[in-house]
């Protein structure tokens, strides 16, 4: 073996290395239309999260208001970038209710603190039960729940700020 | 004080890898006196993070909440066996897993390893403590298994009910001793790189190490496949699913290499080529890893996957890999070449061999990674199904069959065209009839089923060949491992050739008291009723199945709900006749009374897997007979 052959292997691998590296740095967006739209919220009651906020029941989401519900974790990293939309969307004048996944008091104490509160209450998930049932499988995802607390739409990953302004309107929308 | 003695012994492992790797390389240097202490310091690395996997184990099995891990992946009144293998359920644990079988690794070849030129193997053993010690700062900065949450919660999550199987506690330990155990081949391939010391006896001590993995990747792939086939309920067996793949890739790899590292054992060819595979073998496990743990290709955003640790895992591949690749174009220019053969002989059948097998891993990996490439390219998201992989490895998986018929029957180093002719006839004869009798028999079957039929027939008794005229009490025991290792590729051809063609799949919706046909059984929907287990609750159907006059057998199916977390599983009943299985599944029930079945008579199917364990026990016979007749020479062996 000689001359450029006996780096063909490496070159090949540094190419592969750029793709991995390439797919590791771009978050992924793929948006499958969930069954669970247009379906009521499964039934659920979740105690407080932390300390200072109540916990969430799927009654409190079906009281003739729309709501606009973020799934999330202290533990994820999306979440924090996610944070200043959750937070214009709330001084919009939307309330926000949240599901902490997996998560533990103090550090979500923590979070909030760092990244401001957007949220009117917060249910502990501690086992991912309602998550799934909700038809989640990640952090963060966000759903518009109508007055009659069915899902309207399901936003997967975090929210851009592009679309503070529709989300808004979408859930406005959803009486 | 069991997690931070834990945590202890991992920190001092980790000392003692990098006292390992500096010892290593002042050793390969000249330093005499430190060629003493790298053995040692190997095997002391090695005891202490099997310390610390053994310490976790027990926390786990104590059910210790005060540990993060512990808390998070188990449950006090789960049964013995779910906590012992919960262990490893989860990222930290199952990366303590891979550290603690490289380190044990890395100790068996210091304490049993007496072929290799001395400078050789101690280059080796510093081969290992680098990659050692990426992988113990990967666990100690970015995966601390044994951190404390405060104050203990008074009861953990539990583990996912779908990972709530025997298979849990074999599939994974078995498939990670297949991926680290090739660890060893890359570190001998450094440390022939590093020495020069390629030929014959370089490849006669690595081949043991390089067959002991790959029987364990053998099985664990494929157990894998058999529990992905009862626990889906889809009635597939394989789904070209990326983390299927992940194991794939670095099993054709190293069944490439376990060919060519004979080559270089038996006529000292193919240096360079095997330094290769070598490398890229381990590589495919890293990669492999990386792809599992870091989540790019399978999630769809973050779950449970810290994207620092992808980061973390990437900058390890590029180290590593790069830094192999890079030494191997610096260094291979001075390997000197091995010895010539001619185009027709057994060292040719093994290029073949190995090119097939190549072009195969080169399918796959494009195909996992394809995805992701065109994404780079154009922004749109498409996926690579089995269309692609059957199509396109498919082809070639039956070439390198039928190189693999005529392949032992060929000579070394030269063979001449008519007398090998006169070898193969008989194979190539029974071939023949299977596909006539096949396609008589079933006009409609697809190309690929139907040669991969008749080439089954052929290499059945291509794959006994070798024994032909033998003495059979003197036939050593690797040409016997040969032997079957080969037959069971034939057996497990037959079965997915028959499994993808002869299928009779039927889904019905059908009322309590009728009766449907199946392939030969005619299947009898007796009743549904709900029953109940610890964690879940379902709806069990019984089935009674009947063939012709025979006996009637009662299966039971179940559509399980479990409620922590809300999970649906389809429970399948699976009766297994001689010539194939009868496979059921319970679905949902209907509007107006009737229940969705899903049946399927697959005839043969068994013999995937059958022949899968064939040829783990081929590898393992040849790795015995390896062993024996290297006991057999001492003077080589103690040298």
């Amino acid at each position: 073996m000689t001359g450029y052959k006996k780096w063909a292997p490496l070159i090949a691998f540094i190419l592969l290395g750029s793709a991995l590296t390439y797919g590791l740095a771009k978050p992924d967006t793929t948006n499958i239309r969930s069954k669970m739209i247009g379906a009521s919220v499964p039934s659920f009651t979740l105690p407080p999260a932390t300390a200072g906020l109540p916990g969430l029941s799927s009654s409190e989401l079906a009281t003739g208001k729309p709501h606009l519900l973020n799934i999330f974790a202290s533990w994820c990293v999306p979440c924090v970038a996610e944070a200043p939309q959750l937070k214009a969307i709330a001084d919009a004048g939307v309330p926000v209710v949240g599901i902490a996944v997996r998560d533990r008091p103090e550090a979500l104490a923590r979070f909030l603190a760092r990244n401001g509160n957007p949220f009117r209450a917060i249910g502990a998930d501690d086992a991912s039960q309602v998550q799934m049932a909700m038809g989640s499988s990640g952090v963060p995802e966000s759903f518009v729940i109508d007055g009659k607390g069915r899902i309207v739409s399901q936003v997967i990953g975090p929210i851009n700020p592009q679309d503070v302004a529709e989300l808004v309107a979408a859930v406005k929308a959803a009486r | 004080m069991i997690a931070e003695a834990g945590l202890g012994a991992l920190w001092l492992g980790a000392a003692l890898c990098a006292l390992q790797l500096v010892a290593a390389i002042l050793a390969v240097r000249g330093d005499a006196q430190l060629t003493t202490i790298v053995r040692p310091v190997a095997v002391a690395q090695a005891a202490l993070t099997a310390l610390a996997f053994g310490l976790l184990i027990w926390l786990f099995v104590r059910v210790d909440l005060s540990v993060a891990l512990v808390f998070e992946n188990d449950h006090s009144e789960k049964p013995f066996l779910y906590r012992f293998a919960a262990t490893w359920g989860n990222h930290e644990g199952s990366m303590l897993m891979w550290v603690a079988i490289l380190g044990v690794a890395g100790a068996a070849v210091a304490l049993f390893e007496r072929k290799l030129e001395e400078r050789t193997l101690l280059a080796t053993l510093g081969g290992q403590a680098v990659i050692g010690l990426g992988f113990y700062a990967f666990l100690l900065f970015a995966s601390n298994p044994f951190a404390r949450i405060y104050p203990a919660p008074p009861e953990g999550r539990g583990l996912n009910p779908l990972l709530q199987d025997p298979g849990l506690a074999f599939h994974p330990p078995t498939l990670y001793i297949g991926y680290v155990g090739l660890s060893v081949a890359f570190s001998f391939a450094i440390g022939a790189l590093v020495t020069r010391d390629v030929g014959p006896a370089f490849a006669r001590a690595m081949r043991p190490w390089v067959l002991g993995a790959w029987i364990f990747l053998t099985l664990g792939i494929t157990a894998g496949s058999y529990w992905a086939y009862y626990e889906l309920g889809w009635g597939g067996w394989w789904f070209w699913d990326p983390v299927e793949n992940a194991s794939l890739m670095p099993w054709l790899a190293a069944t490439a290499l376990l060919h060519s590292v004979t080559v270089l054992a038996t006529r000292d060819g193919l240096r360079a080529w095997t330094l290769m595979l070598a490398v890229i073998a381990f590589s495919m496990s890293m990669v492999g890893t990386f792809l599992v743990r870091s989540g790019i290709l399978t999630s769809v955003h973050a779950f449970a996957v810290d994207p620092r640790r992808g980061t973390f895992l990437l900058a390890l591949l590029f180290v590593y890999i790069g830094g192999a690749l890079a030494l191997f174009g610096a260094r291979v220019g001075t390997v000197r070449e091995g010895a010539r053969f001619d185009p027709l002989s057994r060292e040719a059948g093994l290029v073949a061999n190995n090119l097939l097998l190549s072009a195969i891993l080169g399918i796959v990996l494009v195909g996992t990674l394809y995805p992701l490439i065109v994404e780079a390219a154009t922004d749109t998201k498409l996926s690579v199904g089995p269309p692609y992989f059957n199509a396109a490895a498919g082809p070639l998986a039956l070439i390198l069959v039928a190189v693999l018929a005529a392949g032992p029957l060929l000579r070394w180093r030269r063979d001449h065209m008519l007398p090998l002719l006169k070898r193969v006839a008989p194979a190539a004869v029974v071939a023949l009839v299977v596909l006539v009798a096949v396609k008589l028999a079933a006009p409609s079957i697809h190309i690929l089923s139907l040669l991969g039929l008749a080439l089954a027939g052929g290499l059945a008794l291509a794959s006994v060949a070798p024994l032909w005229q033998r003495n059979l009490r003197r036939t050593p025991l690797f040409i016997w491992g040969m032997v079957v290792a080969h037959l069971g590729v034939a057996v497990s051809l037959a079965g997915m050739a028959c499994d993808s063609s002869f299928t009779v799949e039927k889904l019905v919706a059908a009322r309590v008291g009728e009766t449907v046909a199946v392939g030969p059984y005619s299947i009898t929907f007796d009743a549904v009723e709900p029953t109940f287990g610890e964690n879940w609750q379902a709806l069990q159907a019984t089935l009674l199945a009947r063939r012709g006059e025979g006996n009637v057998l009662k299966l039971s199916p179940q559509a399980r709900s479990y409620w922590a977390p809300p999970t649906e599983t389809s429970e399948t009943a699976i009766h297994t006749a001689l010539d194939g299985q009868l496979y059921t599944v319970l679905g949902k029930e209907g509007t107006d009374g009737r229940w969705q079945l899903r049946l399927w008579w697959k005839p043969f199917v068994t013999l995937i897997w059958a022949g899968g364990a064939l040829i783990a026990i081929g590898g393992t016979l040849a790795l015995i007979g390896r062993l024996w007749r290297a006991r057999r020479r001492p003077r080589e062996l103690w040298l």
